[in-house]
């Protein structure tokens, strides 16, 4: 079994598919309980090492180790872009010396978690550093995916996933591309061309600047969150003129196969990348549900992280 | 996939066969008895197999039951996994399929069904995990094979055969549903990486038999 | 004072004897007996080359003692078999004054184990705005001629006119760092397959080409010199290549690890590879030892930029970009030139000590290995190998990409103006600073 997390690289298809039937089978063990708890990771100690505020994966993250049973420490770690605070080195061998089975790390930094495995005895968990990865997002998307399109079972063949939105900046395009590929589906990212990362030629999908031609025939659409603020680095020249051409309104999602999913990693920018209307459309919009998905995910990956000896 | 077999330790040669499959239909048919007798016709019992074999041997007496009784039983599946004492030393297990029965477990008489007890300690989690699913009245166990050497005080309610074992010697119990024939056989001591190769896919880290198997086995076992 | 080297191989041919008196060589022949107080150093099978000159380093010092010194860096230039080295003036203070490069030289000559000469920078506090004083050091104790705001681009180009332009006064030249600041906002490794894998922001190839561009029609229009540091791209060797047949006077450096190193070597965010600019891809290193070869690039340039170990052991995004060099340099260029037969002895002579010490205008240094030149030279041993081990550079950081690596040639002697700094391999303790030349 891997032993740490760092990108959705990191799961070859048979591993990717049993962190989502691990997944399922929590999520059953679980569902109709009134307690629910699990005393699978009794004792153990899974530390969330957020330098970036996120309570939603935070709690996510919190309430699944919490779930098995395993002590949780929340590690708040001082520290901006513009001032260091303690150095990662530091806070890692303070980590170590408490005993961290987990170390969930959030990071501003791409990288930072890979470094945190050279000083840390404990399995390392990335819950997204800097524009690199966040894999425990893509599985959670894909869990998704696979419960409505796939019966719950198996892998993503065949599925094909359209991602909208700044790719270059989004460390959940990568992970997603990656994963979905993994699992077999088919991605196509669409984008301005500026938010495209050069080198894309490498990367497992298509490519496309048009919204409208890609959203037939897609049984996935997944929106990623653009910030306004990119427009000052003329990325796009307004908001108004990227939500006309890449934002999900109801005109577009009129494009949808009925059966077809409309997926958000949050936050959202609604009125931006997504309509509100559309967020909220229980015909297609899964977005709530990806929340709840998390918890289960999340167990999961604890679970088989911290299962005795590595492969 | 398993290796080719040692040449040394040949499968027939190896293996003490101590039930036949008609050893092993009667042993189950003298435990539904029993269990018909001691709960007085078998009402509100569930009766609740630990997977793999356990299952299928619950649901093979839940029919015994039916039939020589004429009570439907309650019966379920209880995986234990999430319970184990000792998921830090045997690593990663894929999680089995938890199905509760219909009328759940309050007030009633849940009969835990598995293959082999040997440490207690699959009981042990069993009991847990019943815990966290309802409130029975009672908690039976019935097993097909007893091998002793329990490390927790438990002890079985029906008990298909009495088998003296040595420690490293393993128990290897072969059903119809999942190893295409019925028997209960010992094989020898030591060796245990060859056993594991001649054993076939009973040892298969995939396979959630070996949940309930190696529990009971010794701790160098390979997965 | 006299020293006599027994049976070395001037540029790896012939041996011969070769006798120093005082700061000169006086004598070249088949064999010269050893008069008694002639220190000898035996040369056989070892290769005689002009002593090293490195155009860009960073010593550090004053201001970041705690990385390096002018002492410790000039301990690290000597055991890499180099006589004399150019600082880099990005200090603290900055080297905008003739004071600072004064105080630099003179810390220099106290350490007495290289030529140090200082680099002046070309605004103040190398800002890029204002030019600083470059008149008033060229005319010091330092003598300097080399001007660069190097970790900085000059990037405003109505300035980098005025400096390419002023500089022809004393025969000076502009060293530039080119890197264009705006395409190259947050960028922490080259922009390419990788960095879109590893979600770092990219440094496009086209930010230093574009400057180097400008710069070359800049210093052709107005008829000056331009030197262009740590050339990294294949579009800045053709760049160069085209200003070169124009007759343009452009000259440029590469670093040695630019000649090897590939940006795949990120994949582990390990800092020890963030170096400004990045490292490229295999096509990039193949355009590089081809310039190399054919003299588009004139000079290997180390770079040296030592860094405190809080500095590298970091998030990469945090970790000051720059790797040591001076005591590996020889033996990566051998690796990456010399084993494929791109360059020969005269070659790595010509690229490491001739034409440096031309563009940098030190006369005493770079010079033909006969009767009459100054006494700056170099002994290697060019069989041997050696594993690097950076507790035991004699750098005082220990950021270096080459950890464990097995490398070829191993500097056994170096001669500053006739008195070995180092010895067998190692420094010569007590060496007494003498008059610099």
């Amino acid at each position: 079994m891997i032993k740490h997390l760092l990108s959705a690289e990191d799961l070859d298809p048979e591993h990717a598919v049993a962190v989502l039937d691990t997944a399922a089978r929590l999520d059953a063990a679980l569902s109709g309980r009134e307690v629910k708890k699990l005393p699978t990771l009794r004792g153990r100690t899974v530390v969330n090492l957020f330098y970036e505020d996120s309570t939603r994966t935070r709690t996510s993250f919190e309430l699944a180790a919490k779930r098995l049973s395993a002590d949780v420490i929340n590690f708040s770690a001082k520290g901006s872009s513009v001032s260091k605070g303690e150095s990662l080195k530091d806070t890692a061998l303070t980590l170590q010396a408490m005993g961290a089975d987990a170390v969930v790390i959030r990071h501003s930094m791409s990288g930072a978690p890979r470094r945190l495995t050279r000083w840390v005895a404990g399995s390392v968990i990335n819950a997204g550093d800097g524009t690199h990865e966040h894999p425990t997002q893509a599985l959670l998307d894909a869990y998704t995916m696979r419960r409505h399109l796939r019966d719950g079972s198996g892998d993503l063949k065949g599925v094909r996933v359209v991602i909208v939105g700044d790719v270059l900046h989004s460390r959940v395009a990568r992970s997603n591309v990656r994963l979905l590929c993994t699992l077999g589906a088919d991605v196509v990212l669409v984008s301005p061309p500026t938010l495209l990362p050069v080198g894309l030629a490498a990367w497992p999908c298509e490519v496309s600047y048009d919204l409208d031609a890609t959203l037939p025939g897609a049984d996935v659409v997944m929106m990623l969150r653009v910030q306004r603020e990119r427009m000052t680095a003329s990325y796009f020249p307004s908001a108004r003129e990227y939500s006309r051409r890449y934002g999900l309104d109801r005109a577009r999602v009129a494009l949808l196969d009925e059966h077809a999913l409309v997926m958000h990693p949050g936050p959202m920018n609604r009125g931006m990348e997504i309509a509100a209307e559309v967020a909220d459309d229980p015909r297609h919009s899964v977005i709530t549900e990806q929340v709840t998905n998390g918890v289960s995910v999340r167990m999961a990956v604890l679970y088989m992280l911290l299962s005795g000896e590595s492969e | 996939m398993p290796a080719l077999p040692n040449p040394v330790l040949s499968p027939l040669g190896a293996l003490k066969t101590v039930l036949s499959a008609e050893d092993v239909a009667r042993v189950l048919d003298r435990i539904a008895h029993q269990i018909i007798e001691k709960t007085r016709g078998g009402t509100d019992v569930v009766l609740l197999g630990i997977p793999t074999r356990g299952a299928h041997l619950g649901r093979r007496l839940a029919e015994r039951i039916a039939n020589f009784a004429d009570v439907a039983v309650g019966l379920g599946v209880l995986d234990i996994t999430l319970y184990r004492d000792d998921l830090r030393t045997r690593g990663f297990r894929p999680l089995g399929e938890t199905v509760e029965p219909e009328g759940g477990l309050d007030g009633k008489l849940v009969i835990l069904v598995d293959d082999v007890l040997f440490s207690g300690r699959t009981v042990r989690a069993a009991l847990d995990a019943i815990t966290d699913l309802g409130r029975p009245r009672a908690v039976q166990l019935a097993v097909l094979v007893d091998r002793g050497h329990r490390e927790l005080p438990i002890r079985a309610d029906y008990v298909g055969k009495n088998l003296p074992t040595s420690p490293d010697e393993q128990v290897k119990v072969s059903l119809i549903e999942c190893d295409g024939v019925d028997s209960v056989a010992i094989v020898p001591a030591a060796r245990g990486d060859n056993l594991a190769t001649t054993i076939g896919t009973e040892l298969d880290s995939r396979d959630s038999d070996h949940d309930s198997q190696d529990v009971e086995q010794d701790p160098d076992e390979t997965e | 004072m006299s020293l006599l080297i027994r049976q070395a191989r001037p540029y790896g041919e012939q041996p011969v004897d070769v006798l120093v008196v005082e700061d000169r060589v006086a004598d070249i022949a088949d064999s010269i007996p050893a008069n008694r107080g002639t220190e000898v150093i035996e040369g056989a099978g070892l290769v005689l080359l002009p002593g090293l000159v490195d155009l860009h380093v960073h010593l550090r010092e004053p201001g970041r003692e705690d990385a390096e010194t002018v002492r410790s860096g000039s301990e690290a230039a000597a055991l890499g078999g180099f006589t004399a080295v150019f600082a880099m003036p990005n200090t603290d203070p900055s080297a905008d004054t003739a004071g600072v490069v004064e105080q630099v030289y003179r810390l220099g000559a106290q350490a007495g184990l290289v030529d140090v000469q200082p680099i002046g920078a070309v605004t103040v506090g190398r800002a890029g705005v204002q030019l600083a004083e470059l008149g008033a050091m060229a005319e010091s104790a330092a003598r300097v001629r080399v001007f660069s705001d190097d970790g900085a681009c000059v990037s405003d180009p109505a300035l980098m006119r005025r400096a390419l332009e002023y500089v022809k006064a004393f025969g000076g030249v502009i060293a530039q760092h080119a890197q264009e600041p705006r395409l190259t906002e947050g960028a922490q490794m080259n922009e390419g397959i990788v960095s879109a894998r590893l979600g770092l922001t990219g440094w496009p190839a086209a930010a230093e080409e574009a400057i180097i561009a400008r710069d070359c029609l800049l210093a052709a229009h107005v008829d000056s010199r331009l030197h262009v540091c740590h050339v990294s791209t294949a579009g800045s060797v053709d760049l160069l290549r085209a200003a070169k047949a124009k007759g343009w006077k452009v000259t440029a450096e590469v670093t040695p690890h630019h000649l090897l190193l590939t940006d795949d070597l990120v994949e582990d965010y390990d800092p020890v590879f963030k170096v400004n600019p990045p490292l490229r891809t295999a096509a990039d290193i193949a355009a590089l030892r081809a310039g190399l070869a054919d003299g588009t690039i004139d000079c290997v340039a180390t770079d040296h930029a030592p860094h405190a170990l809080e500095d590298k052991e970091t998030e990469w995004g945090w970790a000051s970009p720059g790797m040591l060099g001076l005591q590996t340099a020889l033996s990566i260029v051998m690796a990456t030139m010399l084993e494929c037969g791109a360059l020969d002895w005269r070659g790595i002579a010509d690229r490491m000590s001739v034409a440096p010490a031309r563009i940098g205008g030190l006369s005493e240094h770079g010079r033909p290995i006969e009767v009459g030149a100054p006494a700056n030279l170099v002994l290697v041993d060019p069989v041997a190998r050696w594993t690097v081990e950076a507790s035991e550079l004699a750098s005082k950081s220990r950021n270096t990409p080459y950890q464990g690596r097995e490398l070829p040639g191993r500097v056994m002697a170096t001669v500053l103006r006739g008195r070995p700094t180092v010895r067998d391999g190692r420094l010569v303790r007590a060496v007494q600073a003498g008059d610099p030349a």
